[in-house]
């Protein structure tokens, strides 16, 4: 899936962080699990039981699909505005 | 000794109101939310990025509503995450700062709803999200849930996403609604009690055809197709019972589904504490009962808002100012409120008609559960399919504990809250069961996932005394 899914209107800031290592951009405050989703960053982590790939599903912090690591600590993406440096692992 | 005379949990349109309600008549209140603002799900306040968009009905009340509750003197506890409760009673939680216990004698639980999922082959795959998710994207964030999206289920969040969709210039390949056509004339009544949210929901339909947005009723998905994301979708038709029929599939390009059965009242708070509670199909299932204050089987313990039975954000603040004026009457505060209790309650009576209607709409028939294939997988976090669920059952496993004890079904990080429901589902179609038989999960702390550090604090294995060891 190819370009910004995000709904031209006005934002403030615009701030970058880091997805296993590649440099992305957020909004700020923008929650991480919505700035990877509108980039096509949709594949957050594989399955331990299917190795199929999973994402983000509920975005309200019921699901636990986009649990993220944020120093060695595990996070919903759902939850964590996204802040100027911000370094997020994928969970393997 | 008590922190506040109340507290009252979740910030939405019901707990707001109930705490505004509370601080006017003069108690004490907390009120612990989530999320970092009020406003629940349906006044979600947008991302402090998201600084201009087109003037929003929604936008405007959920505004309102935060500018009410700061005014009110409540403290609102933002981003504080409620794991564990006791009974009398305490509540704890986990904030930005580390760990939060509070006490109060009085206890509004207004936790809202979660989203009912019947799960399909390929719902796993990224790009497939919940129908209240593509809300949270849409409303929050400013974000398209993909450029040409499938949306499917029933009830109606079906026509408010997929119009939000083209509205923001995106693509709706397909609205597929498990439900008949006549499902909706059915509830015409209750829908004609309220035109405003009558002419609401047939602007949202009006774009859809404007837009020449197929809409399949009596339809589900069958299978969503795609290797590393959504590539596919196929749909075909449904019975009445839900129950998949024929072999008039078609198979449609999208890249991204939004799927959702309707909204489920979240009870977990209630089911810990010991409520009792009964299944009431028109309310969105397993609800507290609850006496004409709102107040549970527990002494002090009131329920407000969809928690209390989903009936729809223009009904919630009602129920959570009755609650509050229950509360106000049981510790002997406030005077006669009699009057003002009736009145509310007879508005808030009025008011649930159409969100129940709604609810009852999206409410999946016991034949449903044919829509799940053996090899779909029902239970995400643990990885369990339909068929491996059915052997348990085959061998005896009869209510949600014997499934979680016997494969793991529910013992995830999301604690049943996805699957619980479809799992219910296939219990009841092995055994001919209705819903209401095969009974309710029980809660157990922690209900949310909490990090052991956070609960530990600056805890350090350095810092307990040892003494020294004696010479020898």
């Amino acid at each position: 899936m190819a370009g910004d899914l995000r709904i031209g209107s006005a934002w403030a800031r615009t701030v970058s962080f880091r997805f296993d290592g590649e440099l992305l951009t957020a909004r700020e405050g923008e929650t991480l699990a919505a700035a990877l989703y509108a980039q096509g960053r949709r594949t957050l982590r594989m399955s331990r039981d299917d190795s199929g790939p999973r994402g983000a599903f509920c975005f309200m912090g019921v699901c636990q699909e986009c649990v993220v690591s944020i120093d060695g600590r595990l996070t919903e993406a759902c939850r964590t505005p996204v802040h100027n440096g911000l370094v997020v692992e994928s969970v393997r | 000794m008590s922190d506040y005379d109340l507290i009252v949990l979740g910030a939405g349109p019901a707990g707001a109101a109930a705490a505004i309600k509370a601080r006017s008549l003069g108690l004490s209140v907390a009120v612990i939310d989530e999320a970092p603002a009020a406003g629940g799900q349906v006044y979600r306040a947008p991302s402090p990025a998201l600084t201009a968009t087109q003037p929003d009905a929604d936008r405007e009340k959920g505004d309102a509503l935060r500018a009410k509750l700061a005014a009110s003197g409540a403290v609102l506890y933002a981003n504080h995450r409620v794991w564990s409760l006791t009974s009398g009673f305490s509540v704890i939680a986990i904030g930005p700062d580390g760990p939060l216990t509070l006490e109060a004698p009085s206890l509004i639980v207004a936790a809202g709803a979660i989203e009912r999922h019947i799960p399909v082959t390929g719902w796993t795959l990224p790009g497939v999200i919940g129908l209240a998710g593509a809300t949270v994207l849409l409303k929050a964030h400013g974000v398209l849930p993909g450029r040409r999206v499938v949306v499917a289920g029933s009830g109606p969040l079906l026509l408010l996403v997929a119009s939000k969709i083209v509205a923001a210039g995106g693509e709706v390949a397909a609205v597929v609604d498990a439900a008949p056509h006549t499902g909706w004339l059915a509830r015409a009544g209750a829908m004609l009690a309220r035109p405003d949210l009558m002419a609401k929901g047939a602007g949202w339909l009006l774009a859809l055809l404007k837009a020449r947005v197929p809409i399949h009723s009596g339809a589900a998905i069958r299978t969503i197709h795609g290797t590393d994301g959504v590539e596919a979708v196929t749909i075909g038709p449904v019975d009445r019972d839900w129950r998949p029929v024929g072999d008039a599939e078609r198979t449609i390009a999208a890249d991204a589904v939004c799927l959702g059965f309707g909204l489920l009242p979240a009870t977990e708070v209630t089911r810990l504490l010991g409520a009792e509670h009964r299944y009431e199909p028109e309310l969105g299932g397993w609800v507290p009962a609850v006496d004409a204050s709102l107040q549970t089987s527990v002494p002090g313990l009131f329920v407000a808002g969809d928690g209390a039975g989903v009936r729809g954000a223009d009904a919630a603040p009602l129920s959570g100012e009755l609650a509050a004026l229950g509360v106000i009457s049981r510790l002997g505060r406030g005077g006669d409120l009699a009057r003002e209790a009736t009145k509310i309650a007879t508005d808030w009576h009025r008011s649930s008609r159409f969100g129940a209607a709604m609810s009852a709409l999206a409410m999946p028939p016991p034949g449903a559960a044919a829509m799940i294939a053996a090899e779909t997988t029902v239970c995400r976090c643990e990885g369990l399919s339909r068929a491996k669920l059915d052997a348990a059952i085959a061998a005896g496993a009869r209510t949600l504990a014997d499934l979680k004890a016997t494969t793991r079904c529910g013992m995830g990080p999301c604690g049943g809250r996805v699957c619980g429901e479809a799992a219910a589902m296939l219990i009841g179609a092995a055994t001919g069961w209705d819903r209401a038989t095969v009974g309710q999960p029980s809660a157990r702390p922690p209900l949310r996932p909490v990090p052991l550090a956070a609960i530990t604090g600056a805890f350090d294995y350095d810092n307990l005394p040892i003494p020294a060891p004696a010479p020898l």
